[in-house]
């Protein structure tokens, strides 16, 4: 089986996600004996491409063209279909970053073929390839399959894989071969403008030590205010996820998550969040994690070190009278 | 402006889920509108009532899902289209977006809105799909909508806060971002108005495609844990005291 990782830029800096679906494919190329190449996609990302040959892999290939300088979808799926038909690939493996979202379902879908998005593993029975992903937010695995021939297409979720065991080439470096592709700006719909970020956010959620988070279990805003306590107890930070901060509740910078921030505090205590996976990649990382959720299949308990399954609103008077008296003894 | 905004229909968020092969049993557990799909038909709504036109909810499903078609036309949708299919959940994404494709196709339309994603199965992949289906324009995880001259300036959210305008053409496919707005309620007086609003049911059949699944899910489960909790027990106030001694002495971060 071939394999071909897209790697990811944007404006010559790589998406570190990539490193970890490249560790994915050449775990799953020993497993079942095949190929790992590589792409780079963009305009002057030779540099790119030659650092990328340096990790233990068959080739390179780097796909280059004026149009592809910024990223668009169609830009995209346009060049890569062609690379896909050229190169045949049998499987082609994406980081799931939001740019894969906004264009590799198309990708397929114009060969007549399917993505398995979001995949947190794989199995590999007797050289049938199962991926792994989540449905209902985290609460349950499944096992996905491909239907049809290949090309397969599938990305992986940020930290399913480790970055730090990509192997290195073993005697140097894999040759770069730049792939032409022919695309015409009428066929580029959608007009890429400024890059932005938002007015600087006066709380840097990312060095606070301690961080107390709320999520849907707050139920009312006027309910906040018990679990700032809790926070005040502490010495900590308030947060929470993003259905809180969409709802306005807290404002957006207090927001962990895929969307808001990536915290890896020594303690994180959850309150009534139930652990969909866009908030607990932004937390995962914590030291310490503490859940408090009535629901005792809350996905948030599998990865929480210490869990009180009970109603946070008999939990957060009684904690935060803990914690003023152990600060005081 | 014409806007058709695709609903799913999904388990209600505090469903106790019962496992039954590659689905859940849907016996007695609620449905209720997927949440990232209500945004986009606040944004619909909103783009209306800015600039005129109407909104067509377009839901696909079993029977169950008029209720969420009713919700939307209570909202403030003006007309819906049901595409009645018993074997839904059972669909890949590819096949789910044929079938609302097939449907769009036959309407006259400026803008399709989806979700972000459905909260059951969460592939996230529906908008990006019914683009590629089209033959159409389209950005996702869009936070902001402005229409100007036969043109879309919109603003896309990007990793760690990173945002990007973008211009787009008319007709498109948008994705929304959940949290773009803020979502209203239905009135009393919006419940009674849906009563008299049309719901066109058609059928994958009538609809004249029938594609072959890309992908199937095997089988769900309950993952086994990676990491072991350890459960503080008794009442609030002794679970409390118990874990503050435990963060103190055997975490010690506190």
């Amino acid at each position: 089986m071939k394999i071909l990782v897209v790697a990811e830029q944007r404006q010559g800096k790589w998406n570190n996600t990539s490193f970890e679906t490249l560790a994915a494919a050449q775990q799953i190329a020993k497993d079942t004996s095949s190929t790992v190449s590589g792409l780079v996609i963009g305009k002057g990302v030779s540099s790119l491409a030659e650092e990328l040959a340096a990790k233990n892999m068959a080739e390179v290939l780097l796909v280059e063209h004026d149009l592809l300088e910024a990223y668009t979808p169609d830009g995209y799926c346009v060049a890569l279909k062609q690379v896909v038909e050229s190169a045949k690939p049998d499987l082609i493996l994406f980081p799931h970053t939001y740019q894969v979202r906004d264009f590799a379902p198309k990708l397929a879908a114009q060969l007549g073929k399917g993505m398995i998005g979001d995949c947190i593993g794989y199995r590999n029975e007797s050289g049938k390839l199962i991926f792994v992903r989540q449905m209902f937010q985290g609460k349950t695995n499944a096992d996905v399959t491909f239907q049809s021939a290949a090309p397969w297409f599938a990305s992986f979720q940020a930290g399913a894989f480790r970055s730090d065991l990509v192997a290195a080439h073993p005697s140097g470096k894999a040759p770069v071969h730049a792939v032409a592709v022919t695309l015409d700006a009428r066929q580029v719909r959608t007009k890429p403008l400024d890059l932005f970020k938002e007015a600087k956010s006066a709380v840097d959620l990312t060095q606070a030590p301690l961080i107390v988070a709320i999520g849907r279990g707050i139920k009312a805003p006027e309910n906040i205010p018990q679990a700032e306590a809790v926070a005040k107890a502490l010495g900590g930070e308030i947060a929470a996820s993003r259905p809180i901060c969409d709802e306005g509740w807290l404002p957006m910078e207090r927001q962990i998550g895929s969307s808001g921030q990536t915290v890896a505090p020594k303690l994180y205590l959850a309150l009534g969040i139930s652990g969909a996976i866009q908030h607990v990649v932004g937390m995962k990382g914590a030291r310490t994690i503490v859940a408090v959720n009535k629901d005792q299949n809350a996905p948030i308990f599998e990865i929480a070190d210490y869990g009180i399954v009970a109603d946070i609103f008999e939990v957060m008077p009684a904690l935060t009278e803990a914690l003023e008296k152990a600060k005081n003894s | 402006m014409n806007i058709i905004v695709c609903i799913k229909q999904v388990p209600a968020k505090d469903a106790p889920l019962t496992i039954a092969g590659n689905w859940i049993k849907e016996s007695d557990i609620g449905f209720e509108m997927n949440e990232p799909d209500s945004y986009a038909l606040e944004e619909a709504l909103r783009l209306k009532e800015k600039h005129g036109g109407e909104v067509i909810a377009l839901s696909l499903g079993p029977e169950r899902v008029k209720q969420t078609i009713k919700e939307a036309l209570a909202k403030g949708a003006d007309r819906a289209i049901h595409i009645a299919d018993d074997n839904f959940a059972q669909l890949d994404p590819l096949g789910a977006a044929t079938y609302l494709s097939a449907a769009i196709k036959k309407e006259k339309f400026d803008l399709v809105l989806t979700g972000l994603q459905s909260d059951d199965h969460g592939f996230g992949q529906t908008g990006v799909l019914l683009a590629g289906l089209i033959d159409l324009p389209h950005a996702t995880i869009i936070m902001a909508i402005e229409a100007q001259e036969g043109k879309l300036r919109l603003k896309r959210e990007l990793e760690a806060g990173w945002f990007q305008h973008i211009e787009c053409p008319l007709p498109a496919v948008l994705s929304i971002q959940s949290g773009i707005n803020k979502v209203r309620y239905a009135t009393l007086k919006g419940i009674i108005a849906a009563k008299k609003k049309e719901i066109a049911t058609v059928t994958p059949e009538s609809l004249g495609v029938s594609p072959q699944p890309t992908q199937r899910v095997e089988k769900i489960y309950i993952p086994t844990k990676t990491k072991k909790t350890e459960f503080l027990t008794g009442t609030p106030k002794e679970a409390a005291t118990k874990l503050v001694e435990k963060l103190k002495f055997e975490a010690r971060v506190i």
